[in-house]
């Protein structure tokens, strides 16, 4: 099986802050890992890294075998931590650009989704509530066809009810040959549907383990383990 | 709805045991044809993966099994899903007399109570 996603001694300094340290990372097909860690541990870093937004200090980050490239990054999907898009746009409009731009974008998908979650086309994205714009741009990711998700804080903003949603939107949709890697401090939430979790402690990955594997050993879940690994 | 899950044990057990509750109760009736893993991960809001998981180990206990191309059914053995739904009473049986006796109560006072107990309620 192809490797989807590899770091190798991948390490990232901003000026003289070192942000992410020797960071060893494989991830193989058909798996949700989390990328768990404090604010300020790395983790929107090491997802740009991974999509290419930012190359590293030291060491190497494979895509299915292959450096990062522009040629590539079809063959991710990014949600990134902040609003992206235009905010004079309709959600249409903004469909159809994603349409043009992505090869592997399904706009039947896009549409059902919308649907489903109640949000109306037609609306320009200025009219839509910080939440409902989250949800848009999730369903633009999770519609195109990609070997690997990255999501940076996919949940963060959403009520709890629209958040079961969501997770189940990205259970149900992403693709069975490719991987999600989801960054979130809300464990408690994503922890039953992730294989692997990793924690970051200050640019170093200090945990790489499967969520049943930890269960089984600390007899507690992640969420727990995560409050006693980073206790302040 | 998710299913709930709680915190001191690993996830794939407990779909497990849910899902052979299903089957004992009648839910998923013997010889019927399960859910595909991913109906099934979806409902739960789980990884399919362990699903999956969960699905081969009730798959080894012979409680359900799998045909190549058409999916997963439930055994049509009525005599092995009985006897499993009768360990499973059992153990919630001695579960509960334990914590009886944790309560001070001997096993004819219980038993006394269960007699005086008119089923009002029968969850």
């Amino acid at each position: 099986m192809n490797t989807i996603l590899e770091c190798s001694h991948v390490s990232k300094r901003f000026g003289k802050k070192t942000v992410l340290q020797d960071v060893n990372i494989q991830i193989e097909p058909g798996h949700i890992i989390g990328l768990l860690g404090p604010n300020g541990s790395g983790k929107t870093t090491l997802i740009k890294l991974s999509c290419g937004l930012l190359t590293p200090s030291e060491g190497d980050i494979r895509i299915l075998g292959k450096p990062v490239d522009p040629s590539g990054k079809l063959k991710i999907a990014y949600l990134p931590d902040k609003n992206s898009l235009s905010d004079w746009m309709q959600v249409s409009q903004i469909v159809d650009m994603f349409h043009d731009f992505y090869s592997n974008f399904d706009r039947g998908k896009a549409y059902e989704m919308l649907k489903r979650l109640d949000i109306d086309p037609k609306l320009k994205l200025k009219t839509l509530s910080k939440g409902t714009r989250e949800k848009v741009q999730l369903i633009l990711v999770m519609s195109r066809n990609a070997d690997l998700y990255l999501l940076d804080e996919p949940v963060g903003g959403v009520d709890p009810a629209a958040r079961d949603y969501i997770l189940q939107t990205i259970l149900t949709n992403y693709n069975e040959e490719g991987s999600i890697l989801i960054s979130t401090h809300l464990i408690a939430d994503v922890e039953q549907m992730l294989d692997r979790v990793i924690f970051l402690k200050e640019g170093r990955v200090v945990l790489d383990s499967s969520v049943d594997d930890i269960r089984t050993q600390n007899r507690k879940s992640v969420d727990e383990l995560f409050r006693e690994v980073f206790t302040c | 709805m998710s299913w709930q899950f709680d915190n001191e044990r690993p996830i794939y057990t407990q779909l497990l045991e849910k899902i052979r509750i299903l089957i004992i109760s009648g839910q998923y009736a013997p010889g019927s044809r399960l859910p595909s893993v991913r109906e099934l991960a979806s409902e739960a809001a789980v990884n399919p993966n362990t699903m999956q998981r969960a699905l081969a180990e009730l798959e080894q206990s012979g409680l359900i099994y799998s045909q190549r191309t058409s999916g997963r059914y439930v055994t049509e053995d009525k005599i092995m899903i009985s006897s499993i739904r009768e360990s499973i009473a059992q153990e919630k049986i001695h579960s509960f007399y334990e914590e009886m006796k944790h309560l001070g109560y001997s096993r004819e006072e219980v038993m006394n109570l269960l007699n005086k107990d008119k089923g009002g309620s029968s969850t």
